[in-house]
């Protein structure tokens, strides 16, 4: 019973490869900056992981879950995100008319999505429903991991394979087929602060960038983890030297 | 007599009319211990901190999540990134649910080792084995409140066993859903009901400590303490042995709180459900793994039902399985291997719980599930009569010449 802790405590602990679900499949291990108990985030790279997201894969994935305010943990002040939201068109309503209406963001909105619902996602996208992303990179084993290798994972098919209309072969995804084109190439952003635009560097950016989405308290929760574990690690010496004290006299 | 006792006029006045400090006081001072308990006896005290720990914090989820199958996702998310410090009480609950397990699970394994089932502690046992099915229902049903992909299919692979049962099983499965798939009733009567079982497994633990304290811990040896020499007060040996206990059961939920959240879980339940696409593979949370190993090793639905609730229900007459007269696996060196051989069974059967009924595991999980049977229904009862047992020490404090040095 306890092997499955086990096996999840020791292979979160240890390097080396890690498969996918699927078992064949094996995906490229990075370093991410968020590993480790002392792990955060990189402001810089989430910051370019969000142009990534609204230039590439805003066309078909929704972010439901994050509004714009959730920005101030990429590093953006309070005027930036407020430019950032009035960026977007946001449906309010109904008016004093009770019509509905457009007008731009505010941070309080979250971020809107590019299709009404998922019947016209699936309508634009040949029937394949573009998932939202603001949890992917923890509704996926390995999620981190498994994302990078996916965007990086897009090759031409084996002689064997016969790769349907509308699909796609990839290393990484189970199955190797995915109705998804190849988002990244390389150099599909420019990056404001002139940094790497290869496929690898992109990739690792918008890795970043939903690993925040998807657990945008990973900072605080492995601060307060160390605080936490220091103080019990504290009281276990101290409640195990009063144990010996009491009992001294038990023969 | 014993308002006389305490210095404070208050409490002295209090006790007088209502006496819950005498009543402490006994249960501190006066109930005698044996001495010898090593910390094996840490998992009882352990179990109820971990269901004190499930009710707080689930007490405080349930002021921000909304048993809906529209709103439940997002409710759970709106806890996990707005509502103050909700993702750690969310991670807490869920940790605790699968340290609670954990805990139960060695307690159970303790009580085998050491025969704590054997009389005069049989209604002790039972009411554990009460606490545990309830534990489990509890379990399953608050994994379905997230209303992720897991929660849903889960949800629907297990009720659909009711089916399973003769005439009335198709009209179980429609009460249990309320409706004719799961659906919102059934999310909303899950929720109630999880809600309502932690206070029923409170009363159990109430009913099983009385149990305990009539005739007091088993111990290491498995023999009756025979005075007050092989006893000492719970104050404060063991207040302080189990706060040991305590501090690494707490650093331990904390490491996997803060560092590995979503270890115990399953990826696919960050998905919002959906009935119209099935996960490759549906499994239930890794501490019901061994029990749906059971199930799925027989070909027959009906039959792996019965098989899996008679997994369980062999424990209720284990008491009478084995009839051996020494309690404790030291003077049984049969029964000790027997016991070791069960326990890696019961990993074995929660390993292949988690793979794809197919192929080997299909052959594995029929041995590891006929084992499992064979050591309770046959081997237990025939050790009771063939094992020759090692001579027992005459008294906890003066144990036999050799003994004494294994129970240091």
């Amino acid at each position: 019973m306890l092997k499955r802790l086990f096996a999840a405590l020791v292979a979160t602990l240890l390097a080396g490869p890690v498969y996918a679900a699927g078992g064949a499949v094996e995906l490229t291990e990075r370093d991410w900056s968020f590993n480790g108990p002392f792990g955060t985030f990189d402001k810089a790279s989430m910051q370019r992981g969000f142009q990534v997201y609204r230039e590439v894969c805003a066309g078909c994935h929704s972010l439901k879950y994050i509004a714009f305010r959730n920005f101030a943990d990429l590093g953006y002040n309070e005027d930036e995100i407020k430019a950032i939201a009035a960026e977007y068109e946001v449906q309010d309503g109904p008016n004093d008319e009770g019509e509905m209406f457009m007008r731009p963001g505010i941070a309080a909105d979250r971020v809107p999505s590019p299709y009404a619902n998922d019947n016209a996602a699936r309508a634009g996208n040949g029937g394949a429903l573009p998932p939202d992303l603001s949890l992917i990179a923890k509704a996926r084993a390995h999620g981190p991991d498994y994302l990078y290798s996916l965007l990086v994972g897009y090759k031409e098919a084996p002689e064997s394979m016969k790769v349907p209309e509308g699909m796609y072969y990839n290393d990484a995804y189970s199955g190797n087929l995915i109705a998804m084109p190849q988002p990244i190439y390389g150099s599909d952003v420019t990056y404001a602060d002139g940094s790497d635009a290869s496929i690898e560097a992109i990739s690792a950016d918008v890795t970043q960038f939903l690993m925040w989405a998807a657990e945008p308290k990973l900072e605080a929760r492995k601060r307060i983890g160390v605080a936490v574990v220091f103080f019990l690690s504290i009281f276990v010496i101290l409640s195990y030297m009063a144990k010996r004290r009491v009992w001294a006299n038990v023969h | 007599m014993s308002a006389e006792k305490f210095q404070n006029p208050v409490v002295r006045w209090i006790d007088h009319r209502l006496p819950v400090f005498s009543m402490l006081d006994h249960e501190k001072y006066d109930y005698p211990v044996p001495k010898n308990l090593n910390y094996m006896w840490n998992f009882g005290v352990l179990a109820g901190l971990s269901l004190a720990i499930m009710i707080i914090t689930g007490i405080v989820l349930a002021m921000s999540y909304t048993a809906h199958v529209d709103y439940a996702f997002d409710a759970v998310e709106r806890i996990m990134r707005d509502v103050n410090h909700g993702w750690m009480i969310r991670y807490i609950h869920m940790n605790a649910a699968s340290f609670f397990f954990i805990v139960v699970y060695i307690h159970i394994f303790r009580g085998l080792y050491y025969g704590s089932y054997k009389a005069p502690r049989e209604l002790l046992w039972i009411l554990g084995v009460v606490i545990f099915l309830l534990m489990m229902a509890t379990a399953f049903m608050g994994y379905v409140l997230p209303w992720g992909q897991m929660s849903f299919w889960g949800a629907t692979v297990i009720t659909n066993l009711f089916s399973a049962i003769p005439v009335v099983g198709d009209s179980i499965v429609t009460l249990l859903w309320g409706g004719f798939s799961v659906d919102n009733p059934t999310l909303n009567r899950f929720f109630s009901l999880h809600y309502l079982m932690p206070f029923v497994i409170a009363g159990v633990v109430v009913l099983h400590i009385m149990a305990l304290h009539r005739f007091g811990s088993n111990n290491p040896i498995g023999i009756d303490a025979s005075g007050p020499q092989d006893t000492i007060s719970f104050h404060p040996y063991y207040t302080v042995k189990d706060m040991v206990g305590i501090a690494v059961f707490l650093l331990l939920l904390a490491m996997a709180v803060f560092f590995f959240p979503n270890a115990m879980g399953h990826p696919d339940n960050y998905i919002p459900a959906n009935p119209l696409q099935t996960p490759a593979h549906i499994v239930p949370e890794w501490y019901f793994l061994p029990f749906y190993a059971i199930l799925r090793a027989v070909p027959d639905k009906l039959g792996g039902v019965l098989l899996m609730f008679g997994a369980i229900a062999v424990l209720f007459v284990l008491p009478w399985l084995d009839r051996s007269p020494v309690r404790s696996a030291r003077f049984r060196p049969v029964f000790r291997i027997f016991f070791w051989l069960l326990l890696i069974d019961a990993v074995i059967l929660g390993y292949l719980g988690g793979k794809p009924a197919e192929g080997i595991y299909v052959v594995l999980s029929r041995i590891a599930t006929a084992w499992y049977f064979l050591h309770f229904l046959v081997i237990l009862p025939l050790l009771s009569v063939f094992e020759t047992t090692k001579p027992l020490p005459k008294s906890i404090s003066e144990p036999v010449l050799g003994a004494s040095r294994e129970a240091a």
